[in-house]
């Protein structure tokens, strides 16, 4: 019988939670890595059992970890982050070039094809590669390099690389996204990038079109249509149907448009999932409820989904890597809060139920779909 | 044998309760004792100080005999009472947070 196992990352450890595929009962492991920040968690697709994780904190800095047993066990492995050359500048908030400077892994993203190939994305925005289990880590600086890395800029959260999306029909092709860049695409394995950001409109930076400057918060893809992209960006759903060369606005009937976290039900590459935040001054839902919305039509028309979820005084918010889906029938779909909720839907969204309420502030959520 | 105290989550992290022994040959030094900690736990490379410039993580403090010797040149020697054993070295973590 099928099993679900969910990593959670939390502002104080990480937690996994399984359970078999009726997603009824659920068993909580941890806290892993009690008291450090557990930015991401992320299994191998084609080695479930092994992990890797993002181990970071104020004082103690970087650690990275490495599972064999689905998270049973762990081992350290490298934690060397090196900019390739001289790392150069990007702007600071005030405008002033400030040399990059690495501060922590926001995302793993392991192979598709090798379980000792793993990307990382990280701040000061960066994309590195591991192709030995994640000891060692080497950068892939055509994207740093690329032309407008001096005129990136921090968001609030930190000048982060937080979503990487690799293209399973073409092994070239990778998707990434970086707080307050934009979006990138190469179709070289890295070597170069394009940005991506035609028809993004963000009133909140000088030119509103611009090329690069936008504060894309997620962005995420059906594995069976990799040319069609959905983002959240920080005010604005948006989609594209040509691997990003163009985006529109699929806001629709939203009740507010910004938000962070976005994914794609697993059988149906047209039904996605946000959660509204009222905005980027107010992080948490409107009026107090906590409404994920579905939208079956790929944008514009959406539905709210409530049953299960809090609908008074409700001030948590979701973060951009903390919603995942598994790929049972129905399809599962999981977020966490800020609050420490893990919030589970065993038929696609219909209803929903806590996995667990109390947790530290949930930073991140994925999910495998063990045989 | 130098005796270093970590504090709680780099003990965790190495996998050690309490105290630290270690050997170290040659002068005994900040660089010494930490370079002799990291290679018996290479978990902790990064931790105590950046990898790459070597310099002290900020929230980090190095205290031997009353004394905070954050600031003091890498290659110094430590006290006499640190390199017989007789006191502690100590990493401590920041008080940070409210």
């Amino acid at each position: 019988m099928s099993k679900v196992r969910v990593l959670v990352g939390t502002r104080k450890g990480a937690f996994i939670l399984t359970s078999d595929g009726k997603r009824e009962n659920w068993d909580v492991s941890g806290p892993h890595f009690a008291g450090w920040e557990m930015y991401h968690l992320k299994g191998s697709p084609v080695e479930p059992n092994r992990l890797y994780a993002s181990q970071s904190s104020g004082w103690s800095g970087q650690v990275m970890q490495r599972s064999n047993d689905g998270g049973k066990t762990w081992e350290t492995v490298g934690n060397k982050f090196t900019y390739d050359g001289v790392p150069g500048t990007h702007q600071w908030y005030d405008g002033t070039p400030h040399p990059w400077e690495f501060k922590r892994v926001w995302h793993l993203e392991p192979s598709l094809t090798d379980p000792d190939t793993v990307y990382a994305g990280v701040e000061d925005a960066a994309l590195f590669i591991s192709k030995d289990g994640g000891q060692n880590w080497e950068e892939l600086s055509g994207l740093r390099g690329h032309g407008s890395g001096p005129h990136w800029q921090p968001g609030a959260g930190g000048m982060c690389l937080h979503t990487i999306i690799l293209d399973p029909s073409n092994p070239s092709r990778m998707f990434i996204a970086i707080s307050a860049a934009g979006a990138f695409r190469t179709d070289d394995s890295g070597k170069t990038w394009k940005p991506i950001n035609h028809g993004l409109r963000s009133q909140y930076i000088p030119d509103p079109t611009a090329e690069v400057g936008h504060c894309v918060h997620h962005i995420a893809m059906h594995p069976s249509r990799p040319g069609v992209l959905f983002m959240q960006k920080h005010w604005d759903v948006m989609r594209t149907d040509n691997a990003g060369d163009s985006w529109q606005e699929v806001s629709g009937n939203l009740p507010t448009d910004f938000g962070f976290a976005i994914d794609v039900h697993a059988h149906e590459p047209d039904t996605i999932y946000v959660v509204p935040i009222k905005s980027d001054s107010e992080h948490f839902p409107l009026e107090g409820k906590l409404r994920v919305y579905r939208s079956r039509t790929g944008g514009n028309e959406w539905e709210p989904l409530t049953k299960g979820l809090p609908q008074s005084n409700c001030y948590v918010n979701v973060l951009r890597d903390a919603m995942a889906v598994d790929a049972l029938d129905k399809c599962g779909v999981y977020f966490g809060t800020t609050g420490g909720q893990v919030y589970a839907s065993a038929d696609a969204g219909d209803t929903w139920a806590p996995i667990v309420r109390d947790l530290p502030a949930v930073l991140s959520v994925e999910v495998q779909t063990l045989s | 044998m130098i005796r270093v105290v970590l504090p709680a989550h780099l003990r965790a992290l190495a996998h050690v309760d309490g105290e630290v022994q270690l050997e170290v040959t040659g002068p005994v030094t900040q660089r010494s004792v930490l370079e002799a900690l990291e290679a018996r736990y290479p978990m902790l490379r990064g931790t105590i100080r950046d990898h790459t410039t070597q310099q002290r993580r900020p929230w980090l403090r190095f205290f031997a005999c009353q004394e905070d010797l954050s600031h003091e040149p890498p290659d110094a020697p430590l006290p006499e009472a640190v390199a017989t054993g007789t006191e502690p070295y100590l990493v401590v973590g920041a008080i940070a947070g409210g």
